[in-house]
């Protein structure tokens, strides 16, 4: 754990004046019948890095996807508090404020780099998106942005011209990272972000994500099935079963001595494989 | 030197009268009537009624003979003339299950209550070419026509028989649905409700429509169906005159109408059911209706809450596509002049040459 | 040059289209020009001219036409390409309205591919034929996503193709249909004209309309509207240059086609527009390929 890790179990009080960054209260979202979530209620402060873990079908992506703004709660409220210091309610505003939200405060990185990148446009193209879309005309300016962003997502600087397609997985990963944090975005929701790469490049990616987010003091929410990865980056856990949140805490506390069965049965078959 | 393409007046002038020329052919060769048009050609006037979108047999035929028998061209010719009509009253809608069927078979029973009626099908007919039809020989008359026009009592639908048992989705009307659209009276918008697919499958062009039908049976937007009931004959056109507030038949006409009976496994909302798919067409167009179903049914995959995957089921790709006269308008408009745009291309490309010698120059200064 | 106007086709409305149809176009005008740039879908009719000929623009022209107008067609910036020869012909027997090939003296002109060299003035209405009105299409297929992108201002996706052009080619690489922004809001397709055309759209005192018959969009451009084409700051919106003169009037500033001479690679420039062109040499002007 990083000396960054100020850490604000809900209840508990975490001595910084800092209002909340997010707080979902009683998000629920239906499917039909089907549940998707259900009356998840939690605070994020700024640079916290909130995991959100539990098996496939629990309900994970439904509630990354609600939190930020991409999918509309059954019940609940989602509010942000913007870099202007308004407190928004994140459905009660027009999609099109939401999209602007979504483009320059907050990143989302997605599990398969395809569904977050621009196939048929160069990296420069794909990370120089976000700038001009928040009205960037330079392109001179855009390209250097975009060139010195692929170094520090350690790709050659000279793949600038080149599209995604000729990448490896876990490039077009870093790609979309850079993409995502090139506007020095406030917050990242990232879904499974080493969920299609090998094992032998998940590492790096992690320990690329863990650097960054603490140098740019990023407050992050992922979504992962993978303890490991959540014992890496994130501070605090939230564990899902069926819909709904079973357990949360401190990463460490959360891992070590685990209270809800189901936790328990989580961190042990993770010690047994 | 210059010589200016100048001269289209004149140019377009000769065009028409060699056009003119070539649809006459040999005038030793007895000229066509509109008559002999309708009666032995009577499936492509009823392939442009139904995708021109006017039952009217005379113009038709005068269609497809202005066309030289070219459809889609004669389609285009009566829609046309349609803008210029105007429109006097709507009609009632037509109950098909009063039709006088002509042909009236299901594949899904083998015998029904109003029988299975083959009728004059194609089906069951060896295509072999008959080189007496090309000697000009005589009919034979048929001697208690097996597929007569049944008493105007109607044939009960093969889906009511279904829907009886709770065992097919009910078509009525959706009351929250409003009135229908009309796509000759309101630009086509996204997404479209099922009138108005229906309506733009309706106009269709029957190529477009029969292979994306093939395509789903082949496994892309599989939709497992079996042809309920397909019949043909004819049914009476009503209207309601506001003097009188009461229906009156102001004539009948032909039509072909299919109804696709398709798998449905149910979700966890729905038990499972039989869900429709449905085709109609003017006149006798059977092959354009059965495909019509098709795609109707592969388009209601997000409402049945199926994954949308296949082109058949892609709304916007489906009726964007699939008006016959817009298509050949926007593919031959390439045959018009661009010699502007390709001069701005040229403009463009010899720069861009020019740039990458330059840059491909030795740099010794 | 003015032509007077011509015995009307019986059994026809006047300009062809019923009263209600014209109607329901200019209902779609009006809402054009209160939102410049945006693109109202209209109930566009089949025309007795192929979908992807004009249809669109023939449609605006015969709601807007009036028996006093007098009415230019050009396509490819000529008066007797046989297309505009075509379209000039359908309204003289429809409306029986005076036509003209002078810039000047028209009234309304409808136009493919060009708009003409003399600048137009307060009162004249350009007409556009539009093949394809929506400029996101190219860069996402789907109408209910572009009509979104456009609700929203959702506009980063064009300066990212820009980007492409000038990264892959050194330069923008779109030479004509170059996207336009419309009083700082909507993005617009100002349709197949050529780049070197979009500065006369800029703030012009005639009313520009737009139709697309077979997309069935309408769209306008009021008097005095500002219109940008899409840059970059360091990588501006430059127009083409010709090192040439047109052959026939010697102009230096006009849009000039390229005519293939003979097969030994011979070649002369004339302006693409032609009553440009006759208005230079009737005033005295000659260009080196004008002979004797």
């Amino acid at each position: 754990m990083t000396e960054a890790a100020a850490c604000g179990i809900d209840g508990v009080d975490t001595g910084l004046a800092d209002p909340p960054l997010l707080v979902a209260d009683g998000v629920t979202r239906w499917y039909g019948h089907r549940l998707g979530c259900r009356d998840v209620s939690f605070r994020l402060w700024p640079g916290e890095v909130l995991g959100i873990v539990g098996e496939s079908g629990s309900g994970k992506t439904t509630l990354l996807d609600c939190l930020s703004g991409r999918l509309t709660p059954s019940d609940g409220t989602v509010t942000y508090r913007t870099a202007g210091g308004e407190t928004v309610d994140i459905f009660s505003r027009p999609e099109a404020e939401r999209r602007l939200l979504q483009r320059t405060e907050w990143g989302i990185v997605r599990q398969n780099p395809r569904d977050g990148l621009r196939m048929g446009v160069s990296a420069g193209a794909n990370i120089g998106e976000r700038l001009m879309a928040a009205g960037g005309r330079h392109y001179g300016r855009i390209r250097a942005l975009a060139g010195e962003w692929l170094e520090r997502v350690e790709i050659d600087h000279d793949r600038l011209d080149d599209r995604p397609t000729t990448f490896s997985g876990g490039m077009q990963q870093r790609l979309q990272i850079a993409r995502n944090l090139v506007t020095h975005p406030r917050l990242v929701f990232m879904d499974e972000p080493t969920g299609s790469l090998d094992v032998s490049v998940q590492a790096r990616l992690l320990d690329l994500l863990r650097g960054l987010v603490a140098r740019f003091g990023l407050a992050a929410v992922i979504v992962t099935h993978d303890l490991a990865v959540a014992r890496l980056l994130a501070h605090r856990l939230m564990v899902m079963q069926q819909g709904a949140v079973v357990e949360s805490g401190l990463t460490d506390q959360v891992l070590d001595d685990p209270q809800h069965p189901y936790t328990q049965l989580l961190v042990s078959s993770v010690l047994q494989a | 030197m210059y010589v200016a393409v100048k001269g289209g007046e004149r140019a377009i002038d000769n065009a028409h009268r060699l056009l003119a020329e070539a649809r006459r052919g040999d005038p030793a060769t007895p000229e066509l009537s509109l008559d002999q048009i309708d009666q032995q050609l009577a499936l492509a006037v009823d392939r442009v009624m139904t995708e021109g979108s006017v039952y009217d047999r005379e113009l038709a035929a005068l269609a497809v003979k202005q066309a030289r028998g070219d459809l889609i061209e004669a389609i285009f010719l009566l829609r046309a003339y349609r803008t210029t009509l105007p429109r006097l009253a709507v009609t009632c809608p037509v109950d098909t299950a009063r039709m006088s069927v002509r042909r009236r078979i299901s594949a899904t029973f083998k015998d029904l209550p109003g029988g299975q009626v083959l009728g004059p099908t194609f089906d069951y007919t060896h295509r072999l070419l008959d080189f007496s039809l090309a000697a000009g020989g005589g009919v034979e008359p048929v001697d208690t026509p097996p597929g007569a026009p049944t008493a105007p009592t109607a044939t009960p639908k093969v889906a009511s028989l279904l829907a009886s048992e709770g065992l097919i989705e009910a078509d009525d009307a959706d009351p929250a649905a409003g009135p229908a659209g009309d796509l000759t009276r309101q630009p086509l918008t996204f997404p479209a409700g099922r009138e108005v697919r229906l309506q733009n499958l309706a106009r269709g062009d029957e190529g477009f429509l029969l292979s994306l039908a093939y395509s789903t049976q082949r496994g892309y937007g599989r939709s497992h169906p079996f042809a309920g009931e397909i019949r043909m004959g004819e049914v009476a056109i009503e209207i309601v005159p506001p003097e009188l507030g009461f229906p009156v038949e102001i004539g009948e006409i032909t039509l072909s109408e299919c109804e696709m009976v398709n798998q449905f496994k149910g979700s966890r909302t729905e038990p499972p059911q039989f869900t429709r798919g449905y085709g109609l067409s003017f006149g006798e167009a059977e092959r354009k209706a059965m495909a019509m179903a098709l795609v109707d049914r592969s388009l209601r995959a997000a409402e049945l809450g199926e994954e949308a995957t296949a082109p058949a089921q892609d709304g916007e790709f489906v009726l964007m596509h699939s008006d016959n006269v817009e298509a050949s308008g926007f593919l031959q408009h390439l045959k018009l002049p661009h010699y502007v745009d390709f001069q701005a291309e040229l403009v463009m490309v010899r720069q861009m040459r020019h740039d990458a010698m330059a840059a491909a120059e030795p740099g010794d200064g | 040059m003015a032509e007077a106007a011509t015995p009307v086709l019986d059994g026809y409305n006047f300009a062809y289209l019923d009263e209600q149809t014209k109607r329901m176009i200019r209902r779609a005008l009006l809402k054009a020009i209160a939102v410049p740039g945006y693109q109202v879908p209209f109930a566009s009719r089949e025309m007795p001219l192929p979908f992807g000929w004009g249809t669109g623009g023939i449609q605006v022209t015969a709601s807007i036409i009036g028996r006093d107008d007098t009415l230019k067609v050009i396509d490819q910036g000529a008066d007797d390409t046989t297309n505009a020869v075509s379209i000039r012909r359908f309204f003289a027997r429809t409306a029986g309205v005076a036509t003209t090939t002078r810039t000047p003296e028209a009234t309304v002109i409808q136009t493919r591919h060009r708009i003409p060299e003399t600048p137009l003035a307060a009162g004249q209405i350009i007409v556009y034929q539009v093949p394809i009105p929506e400029p996101l299409r190219w860069l996402e297929a789907r109408e209910t996503e572009t009509r979104r992108m456009h609700g929203l201002a959702d506009y980063g996706v064009m300066h990212v193709k820009l980007y492409e052009d000038i990264a892959q080619h050194g330069r923008i690489a779109t030479g004509y249909d170059y996207p336009v922004q419309v009083a700082g809001r909507y993005i617009m397709a100002p349709s197949p004209i050529p780049k070197f055309d979009n500065p006369k759209m800029d703030r012009s005192p005639a009313l520009q309309l737009f139709g697309a018959g077979r997309e069935k969009r309408i769209y306008a451009i009021p008097p005095h509207t500002p219109v940008k084409s899409l840059d970059f700051e360091d990588h501006p919106f430059a127009v083409e240059r010709w090192t040439r003169r047109c052959g026939l009037c010697g102009a230096g500033d006009s849009y000039l086609d390229e005519v293939v001479l003979d097969d030994a690679g011979g070649r002369m420039f004339v302006c693409s527009d032609t009553d440009y062109c006759a208005g230079r040499r009737a005033d005295g002007h000659t260009g080196e390929d004008a002979g004797e």
